[in-house]
This record gives structure tokens, C-alpha cells and sequence, in this order.
């Protein structure tokens, strides 16, 4: 039986971990994500599984590039400048293919930035981070009853495509508190098994988890399968939402907490009779290219909104083949855009002879 | 109904607790609801704040600017949050602990010493259960009935000796504000 219950955001994303079969969680602290590694510390012992504080980012991406080299459905979560200690162990991990689920619980940057939410991160979530040609399945939801369904996911597309998955969210949808319904656990016997993984050779031939090719013909053999992956995954996992698009002239774009914030000002500029609608992305790798090109003959008019300076903008500008005039409204540092302004953003151009 | 509350005061007098306290009994009477603190480098005797959104919709934002329900716990969160609470909207204070002139004449307002009454319960603590009160009395939702049951689930097991007296609180707040 599915229960519904007031949780903050961390919790959600950690709780749908465990459901999802993760029983390995390794992390340091930051704000604004501590609530999850917290609620793991308590949790996973509830269900056999094992929490470990690390000394460093460093050690715990590596602590997770082990776990999941044995198999495991393993977790770490962390913020900005953590995810980008991260980085090296992340590139190791998507070259040798294995799966993992990584949370980014976004806030203020550059550098140490603040602790305030932000979006920020968007170039190094879908662009790579560390270094060479890989990338990171990136699921962006915009409420808590979506962050705890994508966590799911998130674990069964690591398996599927032994590839690192990111939750990227941000420290507004990290601390706030909403009803989410809790689904049941899914059935661990119904994960898929993993004949690639280390787990001791008793009985049949050893595996090998590695990450150097020496040879250029092996390494960029490597290098054409791992792009033919993620051309698969470019095929099979993009997912969106088209709000209020039916009979749209203009339209905003924004992923996350800056999506759902558009949502309310869309309910009110269609109230003062504009045709307006929402392309939002919830996988930001892979982009939903498509979807924008289809619109880039109905539309006249794009505003983006997001906690950045102009990242995720590249992504809907190249999308709508630069058709389609493209505006930015950033915030960054802790401050989210308000409804009212985006609302007024568009009034200014489009409010004329509204009613 | 489209209800959007900040609660502000000082980090130490149960700001976000009761925020929760009323999303929670919000939800169990069917609505929507969102809470969202400010968090920030803040301390005991620092400021804090955050926003509840009851809504029979899906609720978008769950940031507010502007509020229409405004609690005010100290001195410092008046001046910050009064400018931005709505036309019509519902000003409640502690009038122990702030002084209020009257300035906004578009407004309801309930002065409560909810600090003294709370005294008077013998913990000071629970200032915050008697303005929550307060406000339900008012406005007659949630229901005592989904109230108390939120409460009851926060404090949970490990802190059930604390029911009773939150309950008190409550009950004086209700009161008050039925007499207000």
C-alpha cells in the first residue's frame, strides 16, 4: 500500500534510494544536502545495507566506483563543490561502464559559492565535468512526488545502461517539504543480474573492470561504443512535459524548481488571455532536441528561466535550430525568480491589448 | 481556498515546527500544501522564517513574496515582512514581544501575548501552539480534530511526554482567539 506523507525533499530522494534496492551510501557532508546522507545513516542498517562517511568526495566516489564494480545498487549525493571533487571518479566510473546513482542537491557557485540553491551546475551535470567523451544520464525533477519516482528510475537506468545516472535538483526542492506518495519497495529479485560484475571468479572466468587502453585502435573502439550507447540513449530515455503547449504562441523553458515556478506564472498570464505554455525537460542528458524543433515553426517567442547565468539556454537555442527569438531571465546565489516577475517579463512584451 | 503563510521569528521559538504543523494538518484535511524554510547560515537567536501554502490546487511556486497570513514571533521579522503581507491579509503577533502601532489599516490583526500565556502553561516553549491557535480559531481550518493528529505525529514517540502541554497551548490559543 502506497502512503502518502509531509517529507523534505532530501528525504524523499534518500528514501526512494532504499525502495529502489540501493543499500550502499557514501558521502561527506555539505549543505544543503545533509539530510541525506543523515536519513542513510539511520536507514540502510534498518534494511542490511551500509552507510560510510568518507573522509573526502574524492574517497567516496571511489568508495562507489568499488560498490558498484561488485554489483551493488550504491548512492552518493553531494553539492557543487563536492560533485566537483567528484569529477575524476565520475569519469573513471562512466568509463568503465558501471552503474551508480550520484545526487546533486545544487547550490551557489563558483567555488565555495554559498549554501543558497542554485542551477548552476547545468554545464557540468550535461557537458561532462571530468574529463574525456562521457556522459551522465541526467534527470532533473521539479517536485517531490517526481524526485522520489525518478530516484527509481534512476537506479534501473544505471542498471540498463551501466552508466552513472545524476539526480540533479536544488536546495529549494533539497528542503522543502510536500506530500509524496511512498511507493512500495521494488522487488530486488526482479533486478536484472549483472554477469560483468566482481564478485569473486568461483566457477567461472574472471572479470576485469579497467579504464586504460593503451592501443588508440582499443581505446577509441572503446570510445565508438560508448557513443553508440549514449545514441541509445538518446533514442529511448528522453522524457518531458509539454504544459499548456496545445495552442501556445509563446512559450517559457526551464527545467527544476525554475519550471515549477513558471507553472503558476503561466496559470496567470493564461488568465490575462495569453496563449502560453511550458517545454520542460526532465532528462537534461538526453535533451529533448526534438521536442523544440517541432516547435520552432509555431512559436515566436522563448523565454528561459533559469538559476544561471545562461547555461541551459544553449541546449533550448540549439533545440529551436535559432528559429525562434530566445530571452533569459538568470537569478543566481540563493535568489529564485518569483512568479510575479516572470509574469511581468512577459507582459511587458506581450500585454498589450491583453485584457 | 488559496492560503499563503509566512512565519517569522527567531531560530529557537518553533517557527519551522509550526510552519510543518500546519502543512501537516492542511494535508490531512485533503489540500495541497508546500513548506519551505529560509535556511542560511542561521543559529539559535538568529532570524528564521519559512512559507506554508495550503491550496485545493496544485501549487506551483512554493516561494512567497507576498503573503496573505503573516506570523510574527519578534521585533525584527515585523518590520521585514509587514511591507509585503497583502491587502486584506491577517497579521497575528505576540504583543509580548512586539510592539505593533496600528500602521496598516488594510488589515486584519490579532495581537496574542502568546509568550506571556505560555508562561503561565509553565514552557515557554510553546509560544508558537498558542499562536497557531490563535489562527485556526479564526479561521476555522484545519480542524481541531486533523490538528492534533499532526501534532501527535511530529512529536512522535520520543517526544509524546510533550503532547499534553503542546495541547494545552493549543487549546489557550483557540480560546483566545475566539474571545479576540
Amino acid at each position: 500500500m502506497a502512503e502518502k506523507l509531509l517529507m523534505k525533499g532530501n528525504e524523499v530522494l534518500a528514501e526512494a534510494a532504499v525502495r529502489a534496492g540501493c543499500r550502499f551510501f557514501f558521502g561527506y557532508p555539505i549543505t544543503p544536502q545533509n539530510e541525506i546522507p543523515e536519513y542513510m545513516s539511520w536507514r540502510l542498517p534498518e534494511v542490511g545495507g551500509v552507510y560510510l562517511q568518507a573522509e573526502s568526495e574524492v574517497a567516496a566516489i571511489n568508495m562507489v566506483f568499488g560498490a558498484a564494480g561488485a554489483g551493488a545498487r550504491v548512492l552518493t549525493s553531494s553539492s557543487g563543490p563536492g560533485i566537483s571533487l567528484m569529477q575524476e571518479g565520475i569519469s573513471y566510473i562512466a568509463a568503465a561502464e558501471l552503474p551508480c546513482v550520484i545526487i546533486n542537491v545544487a547550490r551557489g557557485g563558483p567555488g565555495l559559492g554559498g549554501i543558497l540553491p542554485a542551477q548552476s551546475d547545468y554545464f557540468q551535470a550535461t557537458k561532462g565535468g571530468g574529463h574525456g567523451d562521457y556522459h551522465l544520464i541526467v534527470l532533473a525533477p521539479h517536485d517531490l512526488q517526481e524526485a522520489f519516482d525518478l530516484t527509481v528510475l534512476a537506479f534501473e537506468l544505471a542498471d540498463k545502461y551501466r552508466n552513472p545516472v545524476m539526480i540533479y535538483v536544488d536546495g529549494f526542492l533539497g528542503q522543502m517539504m510536500e506530500p509524496v506518495e511512498i511507493r512500495d519497495p521494488v522487488d530486488l529479485s526482479n533486478i536484472p543480474p549483472k554477469p560483468w560484475a566482481i564478485t569473486g571468479a568461483k566457477g567461472r572466468k574472471r572479470n576485469l573492470i579497467k579504464t586504460l587502453y593503451l592501443e588508440g585502435e582499443m581505446l577509441e573502439a572503446h570510445n565508438f561504443k560508448l557513443k553508440k550507447k549514449y545514441e541509445e540513449i538518446a533514442q529511448n530515455e528522453v522524457r518531458y512535459e509539454l504544459y499548456m503547449m496545445e495552442d501556445a504562441e509563446i512559450a517559457i523553458s526551464a527545467y527544476g524548481i525554475s519550471a515549477r515556478i513558471s507553472k503558476t506564472a503561466v496559470k496567470i498570464l493564461r488568465e490575462k488571455g495569453i496563449k502560453i505554455g511550458i517545454i520542460r525537460p526532465i532528462t537534461l542528458f538526453p535533451f529533448p532536441y526534438n521536442v523544440y524543433e517541432s516547435f520552432s515553426d509555431k512559436l515566436k517567442y522563448v523565454l528561459v528561466v533559469e538559476m544561471s547565468m545562461g547555461q541551459f539556454v544553449y541546449d533550448v537555442d540549439y533545440g529551436l535550430k535559432r528559429k525562434v527569438p530566445v530571452d533569459l531571465l538568470s537569478h543566481a546565489g540563493g535568489i529564485a525568480p518569483t512568479y510575479e516577475e516572470i509574469v511581468s517579463c512577459i507582459m511587458e512584451k506581450f500585454g498589450k491589448g491583453g485584457n | 481556498m488559496n492560503e499563503k503563510i509566512i512565519l517569522a521569528g527567531f531560530g529557537g521559538q518553533g517557527i519551522l515546527l509550526a510552519g510543518r504543523l500546519l502543512a501537516l494538518a492542511a494535508m490531512k484535511e485533503g489540500k495541497y500544501v508546500t513548506w519551505i524554510p529560509s535556511y542560511g547560515p542561521e543559529m539559535r537567536g538568529g532570524t528564521a522564517n519559512c512559507a506554508v501554502t495550503i491550496s485545493d490546487d496544485l501549487i506551483g511556486s512554493p516561494i512567497i513574496s507576498f503573503p496573505n497570513v503573516l506570523f510574527v514571533f519578534n521585533q525584527p521579522s515585523l518590520e521585514k515582512f509587514l511591507p509585503k503581507l497583502l491587502s486584506k491579509g491577517l497579521l497575528i503577533y505576540d504583543n509580548s514581544l512586539v510592539y505593533y502601532d496600528d500602521r496598516r489599516k488594510d488589515i486584519d490583526v490579532i495581537a496574542i501575548p502568546a509568550t506571556q500565556l505560555s508562561v503561565e502553561l509553565g514552557d515557554q516553549r510553546v509560544a508558537n501552539l498558542i499562536m497557531l491557535g490563535a489562527y485556526i480559531s479564526k479561521r476555522g481550518f484545519p480542524s481541531e480534530g486533523a490538528f492534533l493528529s499532526a501534532l501527535k505525529e511530529v512529536l512522535g514517540d520520543r517526544k509524546a511526554s510533550m503532547f499534553e502541554i503542546n495541547e494545552k497551548a493549543f487549546r489557550k490559543g483557540l480560546e483566545y482567539g475566539k474571545s479576540a
